[in-house]
């Protein structure tokens, strides 16, 4: 997997390079928006990540530039400007994902994953499996094995997106975008709540927990441990 | 003597001046066209009239030649000019050498010549006991056998007449002139005052003084509407500048200590030998505590932005039911968590402008407090009433004393038992600012036992 990052901060650059050469991408580096969007419009990377105010050409200009050659690389918006506004500008000059600095990096990482997967499979699907737990998107009905599970229509929506993105690290501020649109931290923990809750729901007397959390990151729902 | 050549330079290059002049300018020449007509129709009638009467006259005489011969005629004359009739009627009828035979003129107006039509002319008039020289106005019949008729008109009282109207119509526009002059300056001079006003008050606003207000006249018109909308203005301005004050304040004050705190734990994991486990332990403290920074200083940017009034799309229509119940959604778990019960009590379908995000957040910070802090039973309930919308959170806890209910309103304000619990005491600040974006009101009242917070919009 072929990673872009343009940002023209030298430390923030580094770090990202490091962090995410270790979890084994492939990145290169640009520290100008003229140079990244050359870079950007060969087209050969999986994901673009993106700083906002860049020098030579802003990275909203960047954006929409390489949107109108109609490449289309998932893109996600690293900036320091954090107001909803700015959020759904970043969004509609064609960014996929927009996270706020500072940032933690495990929902950096998080975050890019989820990207990536979103570019591949697009395909259409009607049902969900996790090992044998089962989603079935049009009765909306969920199975563990041969046992019916009820849930609340929220606890369906978290666990949809959880198993759209089984194996994956999801973070609470994900959840808290995806499923309940909530652009703000609760200042108590009230997603750990709801993922205790629906986790009461499609593990408890099962053998094997699917449900995990990934300590300092968030949540993950895959059949391994 | 430069004072008043500069001061009356600057009122010619006022826009008030210019609105004056213009404004004299259409008055004089109004003026000047009214007097020239009304000077005009009086002296031409005066004339026309005359003419009408020596015409008349003329026929009448013309007509008793033809039926009674010279002699008839003469007779007639000598009866007109006999006394004085105060009609100033003039007569003379003379054989063609240009000898008197009968009227009232001495004899033949000198030099002028023998020819039909109108005659202008200057008569000697016997006055009581002396003569005066007055103009004339006559007409002429020459009858066959060259004798000549004679019929004229003192219009001394005429030209006079026209030299008084003259005179009146001067006088009036010399008049009317100081007055426009006067009205002009006088309109100018108070237009000016009241820009002045308003100048002296930016410029002492621009040199620091931000507490200045323009003052109102209490007239209503146009510039105290001005005024008033200035001062609307400036009283906006100068919020905005306490709230930034304060915002510094704050961040200065309760930012400084987590920081030195954040600092103080990474420098003590560099003393002592050196331990992996303990150091990557305050590292990760370290990061916890940068964490919590990080919250208090977007809690604080959000109120900032909120208070200033910056997000303009808080004007989509939302219901604010839906916004209550997800919320209430949300923190369910928590409160079945904490053996609280969250009372849901919602009116469906309650509409009204504003920013979503915003409320729902400020929404999850009452339901967050009231479970923090108050915990028992807790309701959260939204109506509709007379055109405002309320919504209100209220749970069975210890409350707030009456005298403390502002206070806690204020940036990290926190009350004494809560000061142990997590916490950044900027929920409520955050509460109120989206109610003061959304043109609401915050109230907080005794649930008896417990504390009420009202939120009330306009409805839509």
């Amino acid at each position: 997997m072929k990673l872009l990052v343009v940002e023209d901060d030298r430390e923030t650059a580094a770090y990202l390079v490091k962090g995410l050469s270790e979890k084994g991408y492939t990145v290169d580096r640009s520290g100008d928006g003229r140079e990244g969007l050359y870079l950007a419009s060969s087209g050969s990377y999986d994901a673009i990540i993106l700083d906002r105010m860049l020098p030579g050409m802003d990275g909203l200009a960047l954006l929409g530039a390489l949107r109108a050659a109609e490449i289309g690389t998932p893109s996600l918006i690293l900036s320091a400007l954090g107001s909803v506004d700015d959020r759904v500008k970043g969004l509609r000059a064609g960014g996929d994902d927009y996270l706020v600095k500072p940032f933690a990096f495990s929902e950096l990482v998080a975050r890019i994953e989820a990207l990536l997967r979103r570019g591949g499979a697009a395909v259409a699907t009607t049902k969900l499996r996790v090992a044998d737990l089962e989603l079935d998107l049009l009765t909306r009905s969920v199975k563990r094995g041969e046992t019916v599970i009820d849930l609340l229509p929220r606890e369906f929506q978290l666990l949809e997106y959880l198993m759209r993105n089984a194996g994956h690290v999801v973070t609470r501020t994900m959840l808290l975008e995806h499923v309940w649109d909530y652009h703000f931290d609760p200042q108590t923990n009230v997603i750990d709540v709801h993922v205790s809750r629906l986790r009461q729901k499609i593990d408890r007397g099962f053998e094997r927990p699917l449900l995990h959390t990934v300590r300092g990151a968030g949540y993950s729902l895959r059949a391994s441990d | 003597m430069p004072r008043l050549l500069s001061q009356i330079h600057r009122l010619v290059r006022t826009h008030a001046f210019r609105l004056a002049t213009l404004y004299f300018a259409v008055f004089a020449v109004s003026v000047l066209g009214v007097l020239v007509f009304i000077y005009w129709m009086s002296a031409d009638f005066v004339e026309r009239q005359t003419q009408a009467t020596l015409d008349a006259e003329i026929a009448g005489l013309a007509e008793q030649y033809d039926q009674r011969g010279l002699s008839g005629l003469l007779q007639i004359v000598a009866a007109r000019s006999a006394g004085d009739r105060g009609d100033g009627m003039l007569y003379l009828v003379t054989n063609p050498d240009g000898h008197p035979l009968a009227g009232n003129i001495a004899g033949w107006p000198e030099g002028k010549p023998v020819a039909p039509g109108p005659l202008s002319f200057r008569v000697s008039v016997k006055i009581k006991d002396h003569t005066e020289i007055h103009p004339a106005q006559g007409a002429l019949l020459v009858i066959p056998q060259g004798y000549r008729l004679l019929v004229a008109r003192d219009i001394s009282d005429a030209a006079l007449f026209r030299e008084r109207v003259k005179a009146a119509l001067l006088w009036a526009g010399l008049l009317a002139l100081c007055a426009g002059i006067g009205g002009g300056a006088v309109m100018g001079r108070s237009l000016l005052r009241r820009v002045e006003e308003v100048n002296r008050t930016a410029e002492r606003v621009m040199g620091g003084n931000l507490s200045e207000r323009v003052p109102l006249r209490g007239t209503s018109d146009e510039f105290d509407q001005l005024a008033t909308n200035l001062n609307n203005m400036l009283d906006q301005i100068e919020r905005l500048m306490a709230g930034i004050r304060e915002v510094s304040d704050n961040i200065a004050h309760d930012l400084r200590t987590p920081l030195s705190r954040l600092r103080a734990r990474l420098e003590l994991s560099l003393l002592g030998a050196p331990d992996a486990a303990a150091q990557s332990e305050a590292v990760r403290a370290a990061i916890d505590e940068a964490d919590r920074l990080l919250t208090t200083f977007n809690a604080l940017l959000n109120i900032a932005e909120a208070e200033s009034g910056t997000r303009r799309n808080a004007a989509e229509p939302l219901d604010l039911a839906q916004t209550a119940r997800a919320a209430a959604e949300l923190y369910e778990p928590v409160a079945e968590e904490q053996g609280c019960a969250l009372k849901l009590d919602v009116e469906p379908g309650i509409m009204i402008r504003g920013d979503r995000h915003l409320l729902s957040q400020a929404v999850a910070n009452l339901l967050d407090n009231a479970l923090k802090y108050g915990g028992g039973e807790v309701t959260l309930s939204a109506h509709q009433h007379d055109g405002r919308a309320a919504l209100e959170v209220s749970d069975s806890g210890p409350g707030i004393p009456e005298g403390e209910r502002e206070a806690v309103l204020d940036r990290f304000v926190r009350l004494e038992p809560s000061r142990s619990t997590p916490g950044n005491g900027l929920g409520l600040s955050l509460v109120r600012a989206v109610a003061r974006l959304h043109n609401g009101t915050i109230q907080l009242g005794d649930n008896h036992p417990g504390l009420t917070v009202r939120l009330e919009f306009a409805a839509l």
